[in-house]
């Protein structure tokens, strides 16, 4: 089975000389189909950097990136812009979507931007809203919408059409405990169903959704929690 | 304790046999507290003994029912009116390992904390799992919630200690403290007094 996302011995370094630091040191991570990986770890143990390299917005210094088989070190900036359209999908704790869209164009930008034609990417991501909860809301601005609504908008928009990365920074952050729940949730609920996701965050309750928990330390992997008789040694 | 309790609270609903009350707790534990029955007859009978609940003619299939006394409804509500005292708290097993793995020369007391974490959090997951069923009773969801708060509480204090390693907190080393007084002394003159910083008693730092 190929991995949906593959790191190998990736660094990330800043500075030179008697000031370089390693943001990430030799990280090696492999996510399947299927799979919910939490990265925690406390501040400045590479978490951000982590999630950065793995979704193509920072280029790791050594060591490969492969998403879906293809390494993004060999990319052009058009055809990373591309891959990270066409594979993975973003949710952060807030600044998820475009405030003058509705949920429905929301969704509808990565397809469209895609070249898939307008009645296909309406279909799409009005079925990825309503695999969301939300149907009947499409045509709501964010502002019209609660912050946990705004964060299925945002799911719904990961993993729209053919992208199944998910890569969630913090994504229940500014809400409720309730509301974050049923985000996490939504978050398993795709992965079960085919997806992979990588979530980083410093609670243990929302990591503990997760497959598996990585603990950064010093831009290192210290440690890996699986839960009992899913992965770890299966995989 | 809470079996006695338990037992008492279920009794309220009416007179019941050892076998419904064994279904009734678990039921509202969520099975995350399994009974023998060997247990509830043994509680039942202190019950009884302490003349909270009485036991009841056996009814037409051999089974013997137990009511609640008044003296029991009494307890029971009693019970409810008071909050649980708070339970021999800082004595804990892995607070006490925790604390001499920083203090014991050659532990590496962050690999002590980083194991302990993972081994926490596949609880956490694993109890996390459950929670996938959105439909769960409500006194079950009660019971598993307590049971991830207390495993959330143990990750944050896991990375507080963390923390507190960082900040350069130096813990006092273990070290073989001076022989204490025999309960036969020797002989003074037998027994050279050493007076040195090693055998002054310390203050714990705060």
């Amino acid at each position: 089975m190929t991995a949906i996302l593959d790191l190998q011995a990736v660094t990330r370094s800043h500075g030179t000389g008697e000031t370089l630091v390693h943001a990430l040191d030799g990280v090696s991570l492999t996510v399947h189909p299927g799979e919910f990986v939490a990265v925690m770890g406390p501040s400045g143990s590479g978490k951000s950097t982590l999630l950065n390299i793995a979704g193509g917005l920072d280029r790791p210094t050594a060591g490969e990136v492969r998403v879906e088989g293809t390494a993004l070190t060999g990319l052009s900036r058009a055809g990373l812009a591309r891959l990270r359209r066409r594979s993975i999908g973003y949710v952060f704790q807030s600044l998820n979507l475009l405030a003058s869209l509705t949920a429905l164009e929301n969704v509808m930008l990565p397809l469209e931007l895609d070249g898939v034609g307008t009645r296909r990417a309406r279909r799409d991501s009005a079925g990825a809203l309503a695999s969301v909860g939300l149907d009947g809301l499409e045509g709501r601005f964010p502002h019209q919408m609660s912050g946990g609504q705004q964060q299925r908008v945002a799911i719904a928009r990961a993993l729209v059409g053919p992208r199944r990365l998910m890569l969630a920074d913090e994504p229940t952050g500014a809400l409720d405990s309730r509301t974050g729940e049923s985000v996490l949730r939504l978050l398993r609920e795709r992965v079960d169903g085919g997806a992979a996701a990588v979530l980083v965050t410093h609670d243990s309750r929302h990591a503990a959704w997760a497959d598996r928990v990585v603990y950064l330390r010093d831009g290192t992997i210290a440690d890996t929690a699986a839960r009992p008789g899913v992965l770890g040694g299966a995989r | 304790m809470s079996i006695r309790y338990g037992l008492l609270s279920l009794l309220r609903a009416g007179p019941m046999y050892g076998y419904q009350l064994r279904a009734g707790f678990e039921g509202v534990t969520g099975g995350m507290w399994p009974l023998n029955i060997g247990q509830v007859y043994s509680t039942l009978g202190r019950l009884a003994r302490d003349g909270l609940v009485a036991a009841q003619a056996a009814g037409p299939n051999g089974q013997q029912p137990f009511a609640l006394t008044e003296a029991g409804r009494r307890e029971v509500e009693d019970w409810f009116l008071h909050p649980q005292p708070a339970s021999e708290r800082p004595r804990d097993g892995l607070s006490i390992k925790i604390a001499l793995a920083m203090s014991t020369p050659g532990i590496d007391a962050r690999a002590v904390i980083q194991r302990q974490r993972t081994a926490t959090m596949r609880d956490l997951q694993e109890h996390t799992r459950l929670l996938a069923h959105d439909d769960a009773d409500l006194a079950w969801r009660v019971v598993l919630e307590r049971l991830l708060a207390e495993l959330d509480a143990q990750l944050r204090w896991l990375d507080r200690c963390d923390e507190l390693l960082d900040a350069g907190l130096v813990a006092r080393p273990v070290a073989r403290p001076a022989e204490p007084e025999s309960e036969m002394p020797e002989p003074a003159s037998q027994r050279p007094r050493t007076a040195g910083p090693e055998s002054e008693p310390r203050e714990v730092p705060r």
